[in-house]
């Protein structure tokens, strides 16, 4: 089996080209490994091998990111590697941004695998990890030994195209993507050990950090209402009794999109819902109950709005995955704002 | 979904009634409703006094709609 | 209170002309038990079959697991207020048919049953893959409603489970368990120094197939309040949901609480596990603001210094499960909770649908998203083709060779938020 061929990045200091006064050093192209990567090739044994480095020093590569990046890319790939390996980079700020943007050029315009290892607090981490496998390192090259460690192998798994596994698995920095594997101990018994930690003062580590959700600026109010299109939308599944688009009971793989041109009130008869997270009879029984059409056509006889939008759309939110719901929101909005409606009346269970 | 139709660009009111959940996510019109099987309704009325219910919490929706906010707010 | 468990290991159920238990070995005659199950109006028919670890057996749709249990000395019997007369349980000896479990199945009554695989990658998802399970299969009189459905199928597991259990009665056990609890003041005055922590446990209660049941009452009338670890293992608190399957709580799961199993393990040792606080998870807004309120309360009249909360279900929940940390830790009480998540099947989703800052230290059950493929069983105990509408499954889950391909919400018990299984995610 041939060995895998690996192009190894690294800066003005790891090549022993010089300190800091030599950090604006232009990228160049090396035979074999250097430095670090002697660790490196050795890590790999008969599965790999450096065929080439390439050096750039760190203010250089930061303060011309497009021509660096370009440049660097290029002595890459005149290389023809299987896998890149950046840094790794500690806790070098400008090392860390510069194997960060290397590693996730490669990846995107090269399509080759590429990692790097960084400490958790480089501030290559967050604008990286999202892009690329950052493996997680110690704060200084005192680390070096540990971090290739973990690199080599891992880098290897993904050159080889082997299913990656869960962050703690594989020792890459958490990137917000969620990966199944099964523990030692039990999740009570992980929970006991944390609580005992954590009644003691001494450190632990949560299995899932709190996020942080993103805002929207408010819209403009509605001028005025008696005048104003409003579309009813709703996450309580209500649907065409019979659910005819078959929108699943949870986690929801589609939205609806209903014509209620002509219709006054729903029934049980006509109308139901797919929802499998609340208890449905109370939907089934009146569908108005979860989406209003009943008051709002009431509305729109005696003048209190405009218009009730023709469209109704609807979709389960028992489960569903946030992305799947932005997707399917962006696409209704989309619709509703070229339909010309003025305002949305969205509904939950 | 609330926050997505809003990026769009119309304003948007949640009716729901884990308001909390609406508040964390970040919707900026919330108006809270009954229970979670039946926001708009009440089953152990007769169908006269629901409708009053529905009327009553569509009136706050639409005060919602057509008053300016400058953060997320919840019409009681 | 104090309790002894005689755990009767099983490595076997066979049907027989005469239930008896007889060298780990379940007889069961299955005319006598059918008979016993059929007394109630509402079941049609009532057939039986045995599922056992490593079979290419496939059980679907799934509405509960029980254990059989048996009261051999003391106050009550096994599920108090339900199958047994109303009396306060917990104390003396309870004998166990350790290894077995009663599974019911029949005819879907809602979206929310689950699939149990006896092996394959399925079976590593669920706990009852390692069980010998007697399959109750229901079916319901015609035209009967859905509460009435679930009632009746919840109450033959339960009495499937009772009918096992009482063989045990007189048995001698393999191996003999011993749990106390003392009264606050005593266990107090017994470990002084060590750190006092109580487990909130919360449970699922919004309505058809999202109900639970303690010593017979529907724990959404119910104020927040406590109990001594020891009366679930005699079955105090029973399941009557299905939430989606991955996060259930079956009956199987209350009896076997691994919270209360793993805080007694540490009992004396390492912290002093004071007592249970029970609370639910309401539909109305009010209702989760009084019940987290009084589970904060409570947590701090118990004059604790830690709590281990458990949640059941996700969505709404997540709201009570927030609630419930932020009131005690407000209260200057430490928390760890209990979830699962719902990350979307690549996992980059959030996984909660609500949050704050001091719910800090967490525990997972894994990403009830994940997408499995499981391969076609030789046998299919229940309906296979509801594959495509169960939770966790979607329009052409079922592929026509037979296998499935499903979340693992659709699988039951594999993301159990008690924390019963290895499962986690990063």
């Amino acid at each position: 089996m041939a060995k895998f061929r690996v192009v190894h990045y690294i800066n003005q200091f790891f090549a022993q080209v010089g300190g800091e006064e030599k950090a604006d050093h232009r990228p160049e192209s090396r035979e074999g490994f250097v430095g670090p990567g002697m660790a490196f090739n050795a890590a790999f044994g008969d599965k790999a091998e450096i065929v080439g480095t390439v050096v750039c020093g760190d203010s250089y590569f930061n303060e011309n990111l497009e021509t660096a990046t370009k440049e660097v890319l290029d002595l890459i790939s005149s290389f023809k590697p299987d896998l890149v390996i950046a840094g790794p980079a500690f806790n070098a700020g400008r090392y860390g941004m510069a194997c960060g943007t290397v590693a996730a050029a490669v990846e995107k315009e090269l399509g080759i695998p590429a990692i790097t290892g960084m400490y958790k607090e480089n501030p290559g981490v967050d604008s990286f990890k999202r892009d690329i496998f950052i493996i997680e390192t110690k704060n200084s090259a005192a680390g070096m030994r540990d971090a290739v460690k973990v690199m080599a192998p891992f880098a290897l798994k993904l050159a080889a195209g082997e299913e990656i596994g869960a962050s703690v698995e594989e020792g890459y920095i958490p990137n917000g993507i969620r990966v199944n594997f099964f523990e030692e101990k039990r999740g009570s018994e992980r929970a006991v050990d944390m609580l005992l930690s954590k009644l003691a003062g001494k450190p632990f580590t949560t299995e899932f950090p709190m996020p942080d959700f993103d805002r929207v600026e408010p819209k403009p109010a509605v001028a005025d209402i008696s005048k104003a299109t409003i579309a009813l939308v709703t996450s309580g599944g209500i649907v065409p009794k019979g659910n005819p688009d078959r929108i699943e009971s949870s986690s929801a793989s589609k939205y609806g999109k209903y014509d209620i041109e002509g219709v006054f009130d729903l029934t049980e008869s006509t109308y139901e819902t797919a929802h499998g997270g609340y208890d449905p009879v109370y939907a089934n029984l009146d569908a108005d109950r979860v989406l209003p059409v009943d008051i709002l056509r009431e509305y729109e006889k005696n003048g209190k709005i405009g218009k009730l939008h023709r469209y109704f759309y609807s979709t389960t939110g028992n489960g569903t995955a946030v992305a799947s719901a932005k997707a399917y929101a962006a696409a209704i909005g989309k619709e509703l704002v070229s339909d010309g409606v003025d305002a949305v009346i969205l509904t939950s269970t | 979904m609330v926050k997505e139709i809003e990026r769009a660009g119309l304003p948007v009111v949640h009716m729901c009634t884990v308001v909390p959940i609406s508040l964390t996510v970040g919707a900026n019109r919330i108006v809270p409703t009954v229970a979670i099987p039946h926001p708009l309704g009440n089953p152990a009325l007769p169908l006269e006094d629901e409708q009053e219910i529905r009327r009553k919490l569509l009136d706050k929706a639409l005060k919602a709609l057509t008053t300016e906010v400058s953060e997320q707010t919840v019409f009681e | 209170m104090k309790l002894e468990l005689g755990n009767i290991f099983i490595h076997d159920i066979q049907f027989g002309d005469h239930s008896r238990v007889e060298n780990g070995v379940i007889y069961i005659n299955e005319e006598e038990l059918r008979a016993h199950l059929l007394e109630d109006e509402n079941i049609k028919s009532v057939s039986f079959d045995i599922a056992k670890p490593g079979e290419s057996v496939r059980i679907m749709p799934v509405k509960d697991v029980i254990e059989p249990r048996v009261k051999a000395e003391g106050r009550g019997g096994i599920f108090p207020g339900v199958i047994s007369k109303v009396d306060t349980v917990g104390s003396g000896r309870t004998n166990v048919l350790k290894g077995a479990a009663v599974v019911t199945t029949g005819t879907i009554v809602g979206f929310q049953e689950g699939i149990i695989d006896m092996s394959g990658p399925g079976a590593d998802y669920t706990p009852f893959s390692k069980l010998y399970n007697l399959v109750v299969i229901c079916e319901p009189v015609e035209g009967l409603k859905q509460h009435a459905h679930e009632k009746a199928v919840r109450f033959a597991g339960l009495k499937a489970a009772t009918y096992l259990g009482r063989l045990a009665k007189d048995l001698e056990a393999d191996e003999v368990e011993s749990f106390e609890t003392l009264s606050l003041i005593e266990s107090f005055r017994q470990y002084p120094d060590l750190p006092r922590v109580a487990y909130v446990q919360m449970l699922q209660t919004q309505g058809l197939l999202h109900d639970t049941y303690v010593y017979g009452v529907d724990m959404k009338q119910s104020i927040t309040t406590m109990l001594y670890p020891t009366e679930t293992m005699d079955g105090a608190i029973i399941s009557g949901n299905c939430v989606s399957a991955c996060d259930k709580n079956t009956t199987y799961h209350h009896l076997n609480n691994p919270v209360v199993r793993d805080l007694y393990a540490r009992h004396g040792k390492e912290l002093n596990f004071v007592g249970m606080i029970i609370t639910n998870e309401n539909v109305y807004l009010a209702d989760k603001e009084r019940s987290s309120d009084w589970s904060a309360k409570l947590a701090e009249f118990l004059g604790v210094d830690g709590v281990i909360i458990s949640q059941e279900g996700f969505g709404n929940p997540d709201t009570d499960l927030i609630m419930n940390c932020k009131k005690i830790e407000a209260k200057g009480i430490k928390t760890v909770i209990i979830t699962d998540e719902y990350a979307g099947r690549d996992g980059a989703s959030q996984s909660l649908a609500d949050a704050d800052i001091s719910a800090d230290a967490v525990v997972t059950g894994g990403n009830a998203n994940m997408v499995v493929n499981l391969p076609p069983m030789e046998k299919v105990i229940g309906h296979v083709k509801l594959a495509d509408t169960i939770a966790g499954g979607f329009d052409g889950s079922l592929q026509p060779d037979g296998s499935i391909v499903v979340e693992l919400q659709a699988i039951t018990g594999a993301t159990n938020e008690l924390g019963f299984n290895r499962l986690s995610a990063r």
